[in-house]
């Protein structure tokens, strides 16, 4: 079935065909719609869910993390400072190997205050053991919100499904949705690892670790991280099986012969794909990866895609504010530094606070990593910004 | 429990390796919480008075590792091994009575 829907409502969507057990959310924008059109779905009887209107983000994920340690599925989304307040929580949920999902519409942090696109929000929270898949449009965070279900109970870990604020969250799309009972049917039963509500076989959750145990506690939960992409990769594939639906993890788009190219996550892959026509049109070799698993790293995936580019351009979408570029430079940096053939990497810092970034403004960047091929490495400004006056 | 066997798990525990974990650290077998003897952590010590005590119940209700003993609805103790010397069961024995004061811990 086809439809209309704007990123939120197509999360909804999907989020009413999972029905979870249990939803916990507090509303802040951009990612107000997707809790409040869930709500209408549970006041109208459409699902079973146990909504519940918490005071604070600290306590939806707190009562997300309770649903979920007592056997229950649950999910939320926030946005920027609701995210923020999680914070805490997020490493709990990830501690306790809670397969929660959270569906996160990418905001600036605040100061100064600003409700619109780019992703420090969650790359903020890149430490705190959850996946984090990036979705370009409404109908990517539609499949994906559904496979990372899945996903979070296969890995026993806590997913973040994300889309960029306003600019998919409140742009409406065309979609192709599944039925409800294919979505049920894909996603099955939830079968936990434990129930703290199982009285006969008591246990204790959460208790102290100190010194002579914590630290095999953490080794134990990196291995999970470590397992993570396994999973990622078996229900992507199975759903690209039954529904012939690709999600990718590193989307390649005309990369095969690209001696230049750019990446980035979420919406802008969509502008650039223009970027790389165009110059596609006049002859130029570049191509465009669009990262959508951000954690786990994907270092294999992109050591192999990226050894036959010259120079990358890096399009972060957050100020990392280390004077040495953001998380996503420094990640894709790092994982090329053992190879034998690598790209020469610049960052170009873009969109903070829903800052527009048109196919022009790519087009430049390509031209401008075109321009340094001929200089070496060492001469070449590594930090840049686009559009900035 | 008998002391050498739990020793024995005790030691078992220390050496685990990570490998050999349950996800999400929790503790499926409560007996070992009993080996945690959270006395150890003391620094004032309550003294129950037998004499003084009216077994009004006050300091059992309020005490937050249950360290006070009771026998046949009696007052009879109070359990060393748990009691972390927190000094709310002589704070909440009525003033009149005074049953339980609070020593500082000799070790």
């Amino acid at each position: 079935m086809i439809l209309a829907k704007t990123g939120n409502e197509a999360i909804a969507y999907a989020m009413k065909q999972i029905n979870p057990d249990v939803v916990a959310a507090y509303p802040i924008t951009p990612s107000t719609e997707i809790v409040q059109i869930f709500s209408s779905y549970v006041a109208d009887g459409v699902v079973d869910t146990e909504f519940v209107a918490v005071e604070s983000e600290h306590s939806a994920m707190s009562a997300c993390i309770a649903a979920a340690a007592s056997g229950a599925r649950a999910m939320t989304a926030t946005s920027s400072q609701g995210l923020a307040l999680m914070h805490e929580m997020l490493f709990i949920a990830s501690g306790l190997r809670l397969p929660i999902v959270l569906c996160v519409v990418n905001r600036s942090l605040s100061s100064p205050l600003n409700i619109h696109c780019d992703h420090t929000d969650s790359l903020a929270s890149r430490d705190s053991g959850w996946i984090q898949i990036f979705c370009e449009d409404a109908q990517e965070a539609y499949d994906t919100t559904i496979c990372a279900v899945k996903i979070a109970e296969k890995a026993f870990l806590p997913v973040m499904v994300t889309i960029d604020g306003f600019i998919i969250s409140h742009c409406m799309q065309k979609i192709e949705v599944l039925s409800d009972e294919e979505v049920k049917a894909f996603i099955g039963e939830y079968k936990p690892n434990y129930n703290l509500l199982e009285v006969d076989n008591p246990i204790t959750l959460g208790p102290a670790c100190l010194p002579d145990s914590f630290f095999e506690h953490k080794r134990a939960q990196a291995e999970g991280m470590n397992q993570a992409l396994t999973h990622i990769e078996e229900v992507f594939q199975e759903y690209k099986e039954k529904f012939n639906r690709e999600l990718t993890i590193l989307e390649g788009y005309k990369t095969e012969d690209a001696e230049l190219a750019i990446i980035c996550m979420g919406s802008t892959a969509g502008t650039a794909k223009i970027a790389v026509n165009n110059l596609r049109n006049q002859g130029y070799k570049v191509g465009l990866f669009k990262l959508r698993v951000f954690r786990p790293i994907v270092a294999k995936y992109l050591q192999k895609a990226l050894k036959n580019i010259k120079i990358l351009g890096i399009l972060e979408r957050m100020e990392g504010l280390s004077a040495f570029g953001g998380p996503l430079f420094n990640e894709i940096r790092s994982v090329l530094y053992d190879e034998p053939k690598r790209p020469i990497t610049i960052s170009y810092v873009y969109g903070l606070g829903g800052r527009e970034i048109t196919p022009e403004e790519i087009e430049e960047v390509f031209l401008e990593l075109l321009s340094l091929k001929n200089k070496g490495e060492k001469d070449i400004e590594k930090f840049k910004y686009i559009n900035v006056r | 429990m008998n002391n050498s066997s739990n020793n024995e798990e005790r030691k078992e525990c220390l050496i685990i390796s990570w490998k050999d974990l349950k996800q999400g650290a929790l503790i499926r077998d409560l007996k070992r919480i009993r080996e945690n003897k959270t006395g150890s952590w003391r620094s004032l010590k309550p003294i129950w008075n037998k004499e003084k005590c009216i077994n009004c119940y006050r300091c059992w209700m309020f005490c937050p590792d249950a360290a006070i003993i009771i026998e046949n609805d009696k007052v009879v103790g109070i359990n060393y091994d748990y009691c972390k010397g927190c000094g709310i069961c002589a704070n909440e024995c009525p003033k009149k009575v005074q049953a339980i004061i609070m020593e500082r811990e000799v070790k």
